[in-house]
């Protein structure tokens, strides 16, 4: 194993007898090469690693020319969430004025929405019996929460695979509806 | 006859080799990594569970935290072309040391007629907070969408490609400064991006 031949050379002692003399130049290299590949090792970890996350976001295209061509979705599809202040949620379905599932204030995390999003998801899909045609959310972000909550709640739609997803500006009735719960 | 001695060999091996290919992978992963700059707007990314790495080249990023702007264009000759339509666009000379100095910086987040200032700075005062305000993007004065478009021209003329745009905000931004950005964005009728965000730990 590991030594460290110190003894001086073999010298004079004459005739080629003596074979372990010679290897007295030889320097143990063990440590030099854990410390070599420890560094490799940080460095390729370093230079992969730290190159930021991009998150690809489609934005629905505004087509300020004809505004009436818009397309009808069926309400009971569609899965509006409110991001609200202090990190809070709210969302409900169908339209604001008459929802079919009353609004429910929740939070971000697997409890919170996480678990409406994959529960609704299922109901939606059972009920078109298509598997293309799954839950609509529309996020709706109000001017009082934060860049971090849009991210999570993109994140979770990453994570629940809700393929049909869009971001929309907040309109009256929803802030009053966020003030009338608190988180406004 | 003597017994013939065998001569006890050393289990230590030979590390010369490992030991060089080891040390030319490191002088190589040295030299490819490329030290990180340091940032005048310095932001806290809210995190995601995406594994998409972000591409290096053609992409301009717009750093968001605390009601400021910054932009910055990946490529030096990009910079250099983009810096030329600009002064073109704002009457705004500036000379070829000027450009020079502009190629290298990373970001920037002034309005243009204090960007020569900016330049002369050395990098350890540019990225002093406060120093740099941020670029405007009022209505009447909008100069960020100035930037995006000379920019995406710019990219189109030295590298023939889309420039694509992302977005790093700091995770406590308040979310009409982000609208007010994507709001410019889907003017320009750019509709898709990217938001850069930080790996997120296991849960």
């Amino acid at each position: 194993m590991a030594e460290l031949d110190t003894s001086s050379g073999g010298g004079k002692k004459g005739g080629g007898k003596v074979r372990s003399k010679k290897q007295s130049t030889r320097v143990d290299l063990t440590a030099m090469v854990d410390l070599a590949f420890l560094l490799i090792t940080f460095f390729m970890l370093t230079t992969t690693l730290a190159k930021p996350q991009a998150m690809d976001l489609a934005m629905p295209d505004k087509d300020e020319e004809n505004k009436e061509a818009k397309l009808d979705i069926a309400d009971n599809r569609t899965m509006t969430i409110l991001l609200g202040n202090k990190n809070r949620i709210e969302w409900y379905i169908g339209l604001v004025d008459k929802p079919l599932t009353a609004p429910t204030v929740t939070n971000f995390g697997k409890e919170g929405i996480r678990k409406s999003l994959i529960d609704k998801n299922k109901e939606v899909l059972k009920m078109t019996g298509n598997p293309k045609k799954g839950l609509i959310v529309l996020i709706k972000p109000s001017d009082k929460s934060n860049y971090r909550n849009l991210v999570d709640i993109l994140d979770e739609m990453k994570i629940t695979n809700v393929q049909t997803y869009a971001i929309v500006d907040i309109s009256d009735p929803e802030k009053e509806l966020l003030k009338r719960d608190g988180i406004y | 006859m003597p017994k013939v001695k065998v001569p006890r060999k050393s289990t230590a091996i030979d590390m010369t080799a490992m030991c060089d290919v080891a040390f030319l992978l490191l002088t190589f992963f040295i030299l490819t990594a490329t030290a990180r700059q340091p940032e005048p707007l310095p932001v806290d990314t809210p995190s995601s569970t995406v594994k998409i790495k972000l591409p290096q080249t053609n992409m301009a990023t717009l750093t968001v935290g605390d009601g400021k702007i910054f932009f910055g264009v990946a490529g030096q000759p990009v910079r250099v072309r983009l810096l030329e339509r600009m002064s073109d666009r704002f009457k705004i000379k500036f000379t070829p040391e000027e450009t020079k100095r502009f190629s290298l910086m990373e970001s920037f987040g002034v309005p243009i007629a204090n960007l020569k200032q900016v330049i002369a700075m050395s990098g350890d005062e540019r990225n002093k907070a406060g120093v740099q305000k941020g670029i405007p993007t009022d209505s009447t004065d909008n100069q960020l969408k100035e930037w995006i478009l000379q920019a995406r021209y710019a990219t189109k003329e030295i590298n023939n490609e889309e420039m694509r745009i992302s977005i790093k905000g700091d995770a406590k931004e308040e979310y009409p400064t982000v609208k007010n950005i994507i709001d410019i964005l889907q003017e320009q009728n750019i509709n898709k991006f990217s938001l850069i965000t930080s790996l997120e730990g296991a849960e």
